[in-house]
């Protein structure tokens, strides 16, 4: 069904080889990301700068090879981290009711309504920017969407009355919530995961670009963020590694869109 | 005659509705409102009753699948409402639960085969070989070909499905069935199929069944003892001849009046005793007999009291002011 989505395919595509030029791409072309290689601001196709140099004289491209890594463990890690929380918290209040469910959703809310930029911004400012500060930080703000719809699917799913069985067999808990519920929780789950990841790199790159990226990581965000003064003078250093991330999200939210239709019984009957 | 299987003394189940003021006392539902009756081991209790008479809630009571306000249920003697954990998983081996409706009671993503074994595995009854060996064997109990226990339920007809229900229940050997209406979702020629399984396993088995359903003509195949429900309480409790031949309750007559009938034509059908409106709230009852409000025969004195539950004839109980018995007759209001 997926395969029959050609937008689907198109983002399946994409990602692919976005992930082949970051994975296998610094083994092919060993460099170093922050060496100097051309004149400041050298603009695209100047003698040893195909895309051109930022404003310390580096290279575009190898930025954008290199800078894909950071970029994508960020997206997969920190997604990981806000569906693993998002789901248990979900999980819990939705199966649990009442009390239980009562003060989980306030807790949620207390982390839906902060600003989450401004949030993960104190957070990786409170520690040192890493990529494992980053990382957490994003996960750390982004849960709350997953812990809701979690919520809602198990207190949707509890009702069957397959899970009156489950009860009636003599089954624990901990198997009606994690064996029997969540894997028929999981259509939408799989798909706000995919969703996830998309704006967790949009979020690695939006705290790079104020400056609070790990600054000995190249990432895409790291790229824009550095030469953004000179954004208007010099487009190429900021652009390219702006594409990247837009192909990289559009490539992901298109394999959700794709996940969604494939997983929605509803959709599949239709076609 | 031994002690009942089953022995169930005043059961109550309350709902509190959810209170969106809270200055207002929080209102109770009361599904089921006193309900008490003993089923003798290998017979069939029937519950009959219209839609929110709590049967089903009686049901999933009997195995503790709602939670019990009061009363006690005692099943083989123990009484499993003072049950905690751990005891009261051992003691679901003893007593199975058929659901309704066949399509929402397994689980999508499991194969049937697996759904028969869930309650061996969670049980933990016997070794995996000997699990496989049961599951065959209830496979072929129940008519369904071995080579089906890999497919997944939406793979299977309404019939099929309620079979790999059944199925399910007996894994783990019960004394006691508890079903929900099973035949109610399934086809006239289905339905008979399942109605005879039922049978056939009670009598191989000695199986002892708690049997709702709202089909008198269903109740009438299967039940040796049935119970009347109206708003939670039973108002009529008598052996299935006895009960067939000459129900005593206003309630009872009206509801074997309304079952429709082929022969008898429009002289029957005047006949019919119609009753109008609905039932009334089970949240907050009137003080007098519950179907006073419904009854043809109601006096002024049904709205006051409610009427206990009497043994009238031996083995056939009434909840009703107006059933009186004169010397060796009995006379009632209706019918």
């Amino acid at each position: 069904m997926f395969a029959r989505s050609p937008v689907a395919v198109c983002g399946l595509v994409l990602l692919v080889a976005i992930l082949l030029v970051s994975l296998i791409g610094p083994l092919v072309y060993v460099a170093d990301p922050f060496d100097i290689v051309a004149a400041p601001l050298s603009p695209p196709f100047s003698e040893g700068a195909l895309l051109g140099s930022d404003q310390q004289g580096r290279d575009v491209l190898t930025g954008l090879i290199y800078g894909g890594r950071a970029t994508l463990t960020v997206g997969a890690a920190a997604a990981l981290i806000s569906v693993v929380i998002g789901i248990t918290i979900g999980a819990v209040a939705g199966y649990f009711g009442g009390t239980v469910d009562e003060a989980l959703m306030r807790f949620t809310e207390f982390f839906q309504v902060l600003p989450s930029l401004l949030f993960a911004m104190v957070l990786v400012t409170l520690f040192s920017p890493t990529l494992t500060t980053v990382v957490l930080a994003i996960g750390v703000v982004s849960w709350p969407g997953t812990a809701r719809l979690t919520r809602a699917e198990f207190l949707k799913i509890k009702q069957y009355d397959f899970v009156a069985a489950e009860l009636a067999i003599g089954a624990r808990r901990g198997r009606i919530m994690w064996k029997v519920i969540l894997p028929n929780a999981l259509p939408p789950l799989v798909v706000s995961a995919t969703l996830a990841v998309g704006a967790a790199i949009l979020f690695e790159a939006s705290l790079s670009f104020l400056g609070l990226g790990d600054p000995n990581r190249m990432s895409w965000g790291l790229m824009i963020g550095s030469s953004r003064s000179y954004m208007l003078s010099s487009w190429w250093a900021v652009t390219f590694p702006g594409l990247m991330i837009f192909l990289t999200v559009l490539a992901v939210s298109l394999i959700g869109d794709g996940l969604n239709d494939a997983l929605n019984p509803k959709l599949r009957e239709r076609r | 005659m031994s002690a009942p299987l089953v022995s169930v003394r005043d059961l109550k189940v309350h709902f509190a509705r959810p209170n969106l003021n809270p200055l207002k006392p929080r209102e109770t539902v009361r599904a089921v409102d006193g309900v008490s009756f003993d089923v003798e081991k290998g017979t069939t209790l029937g519950i009959v009753g219209e839609s929110g008479s709590g049967k089903t809630t009686v049901a999933r009571g009997l195995l503790r699948l709602v939670p019990v306000t009061s009363g006690r249920i005692a099943i083989g003697g123990t009484d499993v409402t003072a049950l905690g954990g751990e005891e009261m998983r051992r003691m679901r081996r003893r007593m199975q639960y058929v659901f309704q409706d066949p399509y929402s009671s397994l689980n999508p993503r499991v194969r049937a085969g697996a759904i028969v074994r869930s309650p061996l595995d969670v049980l933990g009854i016997g070794t995996p070989a000997e699990r496989e060996a049961r599951v065959a064997e209830l496979f072929a109990a129940v008519g369904l070909r071995p080579e089906s226990q890999g497919l997944f339920p939406h793979q299977f007809s309404g019939g099929q499905r309620q079979r790999i229900n059944i199925a399910r229940a007996l894994a783990p050997a019960p004394d006691l069935l508890v079903c929900d209406e099973p035949v109610s979702a399934l086809d006239v020629a289905i339905r008979a199929q399942i109605l005879n399984l039922l049978q056939q396993l009670k009598r191989r088995l000695g199986i002892t069944y708690v049997f709702i359903s709202h089909d008198m003509a269903v109740v009438k195949h299967v039940a040796d003892e049935v119970a009347v429900m109206y708003l939670g309480q039973i108002v009529e409790r008598a052996p299935r001849t006895a009960f067939f031949a000459r129900p005593l309750h206003p309630y009872s007559v009206a509801l074997m009046s309304a079952v429709p009938t082929v022969r008898g034509g429009r002289e029957r059908a005047n006949r019919r005793i119609r009753l109008t409106g609905d039932p009334p709230s089970p949240i907050d009852p009137p003080p007098g007999c519950r179907f006073a409000a419904r009854c043809p025969a109601a006096e002024p004195a049904c709205r006051q009291t409610m009427p206990e539950l009497r043994e009238l004839v031996p083995g056939q109980w009434v909840r009703c002011h107006r059933v009186e018995v004169v010397g060796e007759v009995i006379r009632r209001p209706l019918g």
